[in-house]
């Protein structure tokens, strides 16, 4: 009896042992290393940017017209920001796109999943769904203006159609990405069918679902900014698109710069503050990123 | 908790086998036409036994167990488990990666229907039968090989299943911690009382595990001998009595595999 007892220890002992040498150690970045590592080259690089920038018109390369100095596209927002116009503008689109790409995952989300557990359903629309992700959104405009009119119902289409093949596809390569071995593993744990899509398809095809997801948003937001741009109408509102197509009717161009970099500055913020830090969350916990 | 599972163990203890093979092939199209894999299996695993399947690479080993586990059907006859359906623990540990390992285990309580307020306790009570009672919140990819396999031992073990099926679980870890895991699934089959079916190519790893080691012959796989191991527990891979059978049932084997060769 003393003996198996000893054998018992010896053994914990031993595991104790094997599983402190090979456990992987995980590290948080302090605060500072991310201050100077993220943060400080991008402002660096807008910084030199806008050096250039100054550089160029201060050696009057072009006519002021066509090249304003920063500091006109800066009078020109601090002009909107006092009359309180910038961030209604800012939100009409915002609010408008993120409605538009909501839309376009509750929709695109279904119908992923259709195309990639439904053989014949793959095979009818697989294809086209993906030929349909290299379509400008653009081209939409126009029939979309004719079928629904000058009206947030067509700009919301034109998003639609520009984002939902990407989320679709998105949610098709992330299921078809999942390993055997997994789908496998959940079958003999009872998960099949439907419990089985919930419990193991979904979360373990979540990596190129949120890449569909981020690719839906920057093409809801293109989709938008064309469907601005191409139908601006004193009904639909002032938003960034229309800002922009206002400006180049008055020469504006001021104006012009200021719509871009808005629109530029908006796309470039939901994915900073959405979509990123969502997708090196998901990578993060699987043990897919683990430096930086 | 205790009668509960007292009375389900008596349940099923009137059955006679966990499981039960008859006659069962298996073939594969091949760019040959059909390719035979596994011959006219027929095998019962009774209850609480625990049995090795061994047979050289490629004999159609995780062929058999798929079909045990209901993967897969077999070509002709039938595959009997009474006890319902069977656990798999899979070559690699085939964990959840977006799951915690306590939380993999909770799944599979929660398949099985376990209400949700006993899954947590539940979970903890089985990461402390492997020996990783402090690792219900790592993730996956924060354990080490060894602590994989034992949350996916774990894992089979949530199943609650009287058959426990095993492929070669510990054929890519270092010697000295497949030695303990050996002593850790013997402890955990002697506690539990589960059948246990398991697959290797390594004789002595069958010898040292094993009541009853079923050797399977090569393209196609048939059952070619059958050894009981009378060995008492206890027992060390390094023991000259599971050494002597070893030597024995490599010469068989190694038989088995020349006779590929003369053909
Ligand atoms: N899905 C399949 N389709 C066609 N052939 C298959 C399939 N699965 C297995 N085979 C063939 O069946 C044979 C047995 O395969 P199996 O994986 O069962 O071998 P094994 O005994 O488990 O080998 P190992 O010890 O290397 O794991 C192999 O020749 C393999 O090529
Ligand atoms: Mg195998």
């Amino acid at each position: 009896m003393a003996s198996t007892d000893t054998r018992t220890d010896d053994l914990a002992g031993l595991e104790a042992g094997l599983d402190a040498l090979d456990a992987v150690q995980v590290r948080r970045t302090p605060v500072r290393e991310i201050l100077v590592g993220k943060v400080l080259p991008p402002l660096l690089a807008v910084v030199l940017v806008v050096v250039a920038w100054q550089l160029l018109v201060t050696a009057q390369v072009t006519e002021e017209y066509k090249l304003p100095p920063p500091s006109a596209v800066w009078d020109s927002a601090v002009d909107m920001w006092l009359q309180g116009t910038l961030l209604e503008v800012v939100w009409t689109s915002v609010s408008r796109g993120l409605l538009g790409f909501m839309m376009a995952v509750a929709l695109g989300t279904p119908l992923g999943l259709l195309v990639a557990r439904v053989k014949f359903v793959r095979s009818a629309i697989g294809p086209i769904l993906s030929g349909l992700q290299s379509l400008p959104s653009v081209a939409w405009v126009a029939p979309a203006v004719i079928w629904l009119g000058l009206n947030d119902r067509m700009m919301y289409a034109v998003i639609l159609l520009g984002a939902v093949p990407s989320i679709a596809n998105g949610l098709v390569s992330g299921v078809d990405q999942v390993p055997p071995l997994v789908i496998r593993a959940g079958r003999t744990l009872g998960a099949t069918g439907l419990r089985g899509t919930w419990h193991i398809v979904l979360p373990a095809a979540l990596p190129g679902y949120l890449a569909g997801l981020k690719q839906g948003w920057a093409f809801s937001w293109r989709s938008l900014m064309a469907a601005e741009i191409i139908a601006s109408s004193p009904d639909l509102g002032l938003g960034l698109g229309q800002l922009l197509e206002n400006g180049r009717n008055n020469f504006d161009m001021p104006g012009i710069f200021l719509s871009i970099l808005l629109i530029l500055f908006v796309g470039i913020a939901i994915d900073l503050l959405i979509f990123s830090p969502l997708e090196r969350w998901v990578l993060r916990s699987r043990g897919l990123l683990v430096r930086s | 908790m205790a009668t509960t599972t007292l009375t389900k163990a008596e349940d099923r203890a009137t059955v006679e086998h966990a499981a039960r093979l008859s006659h069962v092939s298996k073939s594969f199209a091949g760019p040959t036409g059909q390719q035979l894999v596994l011959d006219d299996i027929t095998l019962d695993v009774a209850p609480g036994e625990f049995v090795t399947l061994l047979g050289a690479s490629g004999c159609g080993k995780s062929t058999l167990l798929n079909l045990v586990a209901g993967l897969d059907r077999p070509t002709s006859g039938s595959i009997e488990t009474p006890g319902g359906r069977p656990a798999l623990m899979f070559q690699e540990h085939a964990l959840f990666p977006w799951l915690t390992a306590g939380k993999n285990i909770e799944l599979a309580l929660r398949l099985r229907g376990v209400p949700k307020q006993e899954r947590r306790p539940e979970a903890e009570r089985l990461l402390e039968l492997v020996r990783l009672g402090g690792s219900f919140g790592k993730r996956v990819h924060e354990l080490s090989g060894g602590m994989r396999q034992r949350v996916a031992m774990a894992r089979a073990l949530a199943q609650d299943s009287r058959l426990l099926l095993m492929d070669e679980p510990f054929a890519a870890l270092d010697a000295i911690t497949r030695d303990v895991l050996h002593d850790e699934l013997t402890r955990i089959w002697r506690e539990t009382n589960a059948s246990v079916l398991f697959v290797t190519h390594n004789v002595r790893e069958a010898v040292r595990l094993a009541q009853r080691v079923v050797l399977l012959s090569s393209r196609p796989g048939r059952i070619a001998r059958e050894w009981s191991v009378d060995i008492e527990h206890p027992r060390r891979i390094e023991d000259t009595a599971v050494a002597e059978l070893s030597v024995e049932i490599t010469e068989q084997l190694r038989g088995e595999i020349r006779r590929h060769g003369q053909h």
